[in-house]
């Protein structure tokens, strides 16, 4: 499998964001076997990172302990309605992708 | 090698290294690739981290898949930075290091792979100072226990 689309919803919840994102991705171990049984090469993401409206909010740094198809949740205080979220990853591969969506 | 080739090497160097210098960001490769959770914790620079009660880890007590581990942490700890989360028993125990700013609670929630029942590690950094929460997650993959 691939790595392929992504989806976020941004909500605002009594003056906190709530951003949970869904990235759709193997994150693959590089232990697991294929039914020929050759080894699935490692390929996860390495960093995600969120941004309000351009300004990098969270920053993270995952393994290939994170389950596949990740989904995360934050939070930020102090978002608007109308709010841009953006959030990207890169992965091991050097391949990236990113979302975006206004705080509802 | 003449001046020629030698520019030309320069330039192919060039292009195929730059990519990955516009696209470098931070990934502590030492602390991801460690085998223990006492190694991974030296390379997040919290060695001694003190037990926090403000530090609130929401797991399952039991999880049947242990592919998919929803985990939810909470820091009510003044001025967190980061949190860190490390499954103790998995074969590279340090998972994810979130670092929040500009307004970001020190909150996430994410699914991890748990591949036998293990101690949930989760480090708090707040002021300079490192804090730790535990939590036990048995994990029955095919029905066998755990």
């Amino acid at each position: 499998m691939a790595a392929g689309p992504m989806k976020m919803r941004a909500t605002l919840n009594g003056g906190v964001t709530d951003v949970r994102v869904l990235i759709t991705h193997p994150m693959e171990t590089g232990q697991r076997k294929d039914p020929d049984g050759k080894l699935v090469p490692l390929h996860f993401i390495q960093n995600v990172t969120v941004k309000l409206n351009g300004r990098t909010v969270v920053e993270s740094q995952i393994s290939q302990g994170i389950s596949r198809n990740p989904v995360f949740t934050f939070r930020i205080k102090g978002g608007a309605k109308g709010d841009r979220i953006e959030v990207s990853w890169i992965d091991n591969h050097g391949e990236t992708n990113k979302t975006e969506t206004a705080v509802a | 090698m003449n001046p020629m080739r030698r520019s030309l090497a320069a330039a192919l160097a060039v292009i195929v290294l730059k990519p990955f210098a516009a696209l470098a960001t931070t990934w502590n490769k030492e602390g991801f690739g460690a085998k223990t959770p006492a190694d991974a914790l030296k390379t997040l620079g919290a060695a001694n981290p003190v037990a926090s009660k403000d530090l609130l880890i929401e797991a399952p007590q039991i999880a049947e898949n242990g592919a998919v581990v929803p985990i939810e942490i909470t820091s009510n700890i003044p001025g967190t930075t980061s949190l860190a989360v490390l499954i103790d028993k998995n074969p590279f125990p340090l998972v994810g290091k979130f670092e929040f700013m500009e307004g970001a609670l020190p909150f996430v929630k994410l699914n991890v792979k748990v591949g036998e029942s293990s101690d949930v590690r989760v480090i708090a950094e707040a002021g300079g100072r490192h804090y730790v929460a535990t939590k036990e997650i048995k994990v029955t993959i095919g029905g066998c226990g755990g």
